[in-house]
């Protein structure tokens, strides 16, 4: 028997997923069996970042739903099954699969659906939507065979659609009812800046157009004819003309809804049923539909609060925006037309640098009221929070939109900004919750994500959450230890820059001049990595030996019962039957285990320390070197088979792996690097998995950066497109240089990347555009790398003196009798600790 | 009355590294730092990862003390001492050891 009340949510979307979220973090949840509906096939994702599904995220990057989630909190989910009518009187929700449920509280987020003109021919094939990942997949698929794209709707929203078009390689129109882009948002200067630098990027806009038919096209597969006789032909329409809230559930069970739609909702989000709620942009609020996430969000919050009994209301929301759209900074304030009597304005535009401000302010000339940027949306933050806490504007208020003269700073501090100031919209976190789990111990930026939830939405808000918080520390006294030990008061990249620039050949030079003590476990591999990196010496040269981890200083892998494995390298994963048959003679010789390893080459267990010159010296003659699997270095370059036997391959992708290889290898880095090479898009060598991948096209090689696998996998990011050879090279000789400079000890290029400011852009600017005019010096140090390898092995095996190292005792040639081995499916396994004990008895009888 | 034994001679000793010895059938890591002329011998046995390798572990120091870390899992024992300092109830056998006209000596238990 069940003493819980029936909780039903109809709509998994950003807010109706968000709203469990915050139910689930609730005791209220307690009082509820929890059911909710899906209708899509697939569980909450973000739709603000739908277009990075372009630039290679998957739906499952895209996921708002944590793994688990519904089982862990034993909420019920009907996915792709869509809540089909209400009904009030039993209380029952009944769904288009025939799902009954009796609810005792409804709670109603079923979205919005875009709206489609009624232009004759508008259900025409490829005439297409922007709102679901399926609407994505349909777009891609009409682009395979299209070259021309056209997005009706010149708004947010369909702009963001306009990239997607754009990112698909299409000609791409928008075309706007209205006389200028963003109508709601900007104003007619700022509406004209945004149009050229749109167009600037090839995109061709037409305002002022009204779509009076849709017909077969001659060239294309449609044209659009307009009202004033022009003719446009195109393959894909994209209706992006705004959203219509979907109240059809709730007009269909006679709850009030608007004259032009919507749910009606008080302040706690209730609808005319006092047991029915409604959130996000299916709810109308005062006349209003929400068509952003962070009110729906807000919404949401009010009902689990209404729910708990507690004290809350929804009484609207700010509908600033700020945004990147097609890489051009736009945002918008509050009152951005000045509706407000006696409002003043005061703009800036600069035609050369194609910057467009404006402010809008109070008559008295106090407060801030609203403001349109284009082109550099830097001081959105500021400009916000003095809207939205009305902060008492400077005497010359439009010192806040003119560019900096002299040395006068009008930015607003993050001390400015009283205790209520909200920080993150998406998540309403105030300045004040930030502060409190400073207090608490929260002293990154990772942990206060994780605690307040804060930047962890649009992300908008992260710049100011550092300079809060940098500035809440400084005020507690704290310093950011980011000492790499007791030995030295410096980071990893201070320490590569202190070598490189005084010239610092050994770890004892470094430590008498930077350091004190002896030095330990973590800054002695650090500085033998950066030794290593920068003058590329023989690793076990004497005075580097000390420094080395276990795995280096016997150029092998350290396994749990102290034997180590060896690999070879394998370049590309490419290897002729005689290698083949060469390695397989070494490993049956010295009785090891072997194994493919994942990154394409053969991995041989179970050599003792003093087997391992001999095993090399083998290996050497029959033409192998060292695979550098014990050190943190270019590991492998993964390939498919490519265009030499593939029917699909585009390129060569074997023949550019070995090449890369080849290149690399040897290079030390703050961790391990690993790469792939995939001959065409159907990406068999999971090249965006890399921290360095290559995709072979039509037009030239495309290049990822910063993905791995392991305990978080990323997905790589899309760095360059359409890359002949040479091009190609530079890029990866530029990024891993500038990688192996600046990263932290053992940050893997993902999160050396993440932790940039700026991130991925900064990283392009740095790489594609040179911004630090640091690519030459970049280059030479590849070059020097390149040119200074050698086999750590070969070098090894020639040296007398090396070789005395590679005994288990310094005055025995007896091997260590712990390690035993026991056979298992044919081949040899460390035996367990009861295998070994009655190993020794059968050995003693 | 200690015993010293002859093990090696310092030239066959790792610069600010390990090697291992046996010593009356007993594994003795031997850790060598030049700079202070000073030689450690601990045993080679590694509590936690149950092998014998902490001879092949970095060495150094920390607040002051010198320690190896285990090349397995990473923890640091004290090498005058055998003590580890991340779970101090757990200690290795330390011998005395020291350098005698170039020869290296070690003082096994009785």
């Amino acid at each position: 028997m069940s003493i819980k009340q029936t909780l039903v949510v109809i709509g998994n979307g950003m807010v109706g997923q968000n709203f469990l979220d915050n139910l689930v973090s609730s005791p209220v949840k307690e009082k509820y069996e929890i059911v909710t509906f899906c209708e899509e096939p697939r569980t909450a994702y973000d739709r603000v970042h739908l277009s990075a599904f372009f630039s290679g995220k998957t739906a499952g990057d895209l996921s708002l739903v944590e793994p688990g989630f519904f089982e862990q909190h034993g909420i019920t989910i009907h996915v792709g099954d869509k809540a089909a009518k209400i009904y009030r009187d039993s209380k029952t929700v009944v769904s288009e699969k025939g799902v009954l449920i009796h609810y005792d509280k409804l709670v109603l987020a079923t979205g919005s659906y875009p709206f489609v003109p009624p232009v004759p021919g508008h259900d025409r094939a490829q005439c297409l939507v922007y709102r679901t990942i399926e609407d994505l997949e349909a777009m891609t698929a009409a682009a395979e065979n299209g070259k021309v794209g056209v997005v009706v709707g010149g708004g947010l929203l369909g702009l963001e659609a306009a990239k997607a078009l754009r990112d698909l390689g299409l000609q791409t129109h928008i075309v706007e009812f209205a006389p200028r882009l963003m109508a709601v948002q900007l104003d007619d200067a700022g509406g004209a800046m945004l149009r050229r630098k749109i167009e600037e990027l090839g995109v061709i806009v037409h305002t002022g157009k009204n779509t009076s038919l849709i017909t077969d096209g001659e060239q294309c597969m449609n044209k659009m004819c307009f009202a004033d006789g022009e003719e446009l032909e195109t393959d894909i329409v994209l209706f992006s003309a705004g959203i219509r809230p979907r109240d059809d559930i709730a007009r269909d069970c006679a709850l009030d809804v608007g004259p032009r739609g919507g749910i009606v909702i008080n302040n706690q989000c209730l609808t005319s049923d006092p047991d029915i709620y409604a959130i996000g942009e299916c709810a109308l609020w005062n006349g209003m539909i929400y068509g952003l996430v962070a009110p729906g969000y807000a919404m949401a919050r009010t009902v689990v609060a209404d729910l708990a009994g507690k004290e809350a209301s929804f009484t609207g929301a700010d509908m600033s925006t700020k945004l990147k759209l097609m890489g051009v900074d736009v945002a918008s304030i509050g009152d951005a037309h000045a509706r407000t009597q006696g409002a003043l304005v005061y703009s800036y535009q600069n035609g050369d640098h194609e910057v467009y401000k404006r402010l809008v302010v109070s008559q008295d000339k106090k407060q801030l009221l609203g403001a349109v940027l284009v082109g550099d949306a830097s001081g959105y933050t500021t400009l916000l929070q003095y809207c939205l806490n009305g902060i008492e504007l400077p005497e010359n208020p439009d010192a806040l939109i003119l560019p900096p003269r002299g040395d006068e700073s009008v930015g607003l501090g993050p001390d400015a900004l009283p205790l209520s100031a909200q920080i993150c919209s998406c998540f309403d976190v105030t300045k004040g919750a930030v502060c409190k789990a400073i207090e608490a111990g929260c002293t990154s930026i990772g942990a206060l994500k994780a605690e307040t939830k804060a930047s962890t939405g649009c992300g908008g808000c992260a710049p100011l959450l550092k300079a809060v918080m940098n500035s809440e520390l400084a005020k507690h006294g704290f310093t950011v230890n980011t000492d790499i030990c007791e030995h030295f008061a410096y980071t990893r990249q201070d320490l590569y820059n202190l070598i490189m620039v005084e010239e610092i050949r050994t770890f004892d030079a470094l430590l008498e001049k930077h350091g004190k003590g002896k030095g330990c476990e973590i800054c002695k591999p650090a500085v033998g990595s950066i030794l290593a990196s920068y003058w590329n010496d023989y690793i076990l040269k004497t005075e580097h030996l000390g420094l080395q981890d276990t795995n280096d200083t016997f150029l092998a892998n350290m396994q749990k019962d102290g034997t180590y494995s060896v690999v070879p390298r394998i370049t590309g994963g490419e290897i002729s039957p005689d290698m083949l048959i060469a390695l397989g003679q070494v490993g049956k010789k010295y009785k090891l285990y072997t194994k493919i390893t994942g990154g394409q080459r053969v991995d041989l267990f179970g050599a003792r320390v003093d087997q391992l010159p001999h095993i090399w010296k083998e290996l050497i003659a029959a033409g192998f070197e060292s695979g550098h699997a014990y050190g943190k270095s270019l590991r492998t370059v993964k390939s498919c088979v490519g265009s030499a036997w593939c029917r699909y391959g585009v390129d060569d992708s074997v023949g550019l792996a070995i090449e890369l290889e080849n290149r690399y290898k040897g290079l030390r880095s703050p961790h391990k690097i690993k790469f792939a090479v995939s001959g065409c898009t159907r990406e068999c060598a999971e090249a965006q998995g890399k921290d360095v991948g290559v995709i072979a096209t039509e037009t030239g090689w495309n290049l990822y950066v910063c993905g791995n696998g392991g305990m978080k996998p990323r997905h790589a990011d899309l760095f360059a497109t359409s890359l002949d050879k040479e091009t190609l090279i530079k890029y990866i000789d530029r990024f891993l240089s500038f990688y192996v400079r600046t990263a932290d000890r053992l940050q893997r290029t993902s999160v050396w990347m993440e932790n940039m400011e700026g991130g991925l852009d900064y990283l392009k600017s740095v790489i594609i555009d040179d911004k630090l005019g640091l690519c030459e010096q970049l280059e030479q140090h590849m070059q020097h790398i390149i040119d200074t390898y050698h086999c750590e092995w070969k070098a090894t095996i020639e040296d007398e003196a090396k070789l005395k190292r590679f005994r288990h005792f310094i005055n025995s040639d007896q091997p260590d009798e712990m390690i035993v081995f026991v056979e298992e499916r044919g081949q040899i396994r460390p035996a367990d600790e009861e295998e070994r004990k009655h190993f020794k008895l059968v050995e003693v009888a | 009355m200690v015993q010293w034994q002859d093990v090696c001679s310092v030239d066959e000793l790792q610069p600010d590294s390990g090697v291992c010895a046996l010593v009356e059938g007993l594994q003795v890591a031997i850790f060598y730092m030049p700079k202070d002329k000073a030689v450690f011998a601990i045993n080679n046995y590694d509590p936690f990862g149950n092998a014998n390798v902490l001879s092949r572990g970095i060495i150094g120091d920390i607040n002051g003390q010198p320690v190896v870390a285990s090349p397995l899992y990473k923890q640091h024992f004290n090498l005058q001492t055998g003590v580890c300092l991340e779970n101090e109830t757990v200690t290795i056998p330390a011998y005395a050891a020291r350098i005698v006209n170039g020869s290296v000596q070690v003082s096994m238990p009785e």
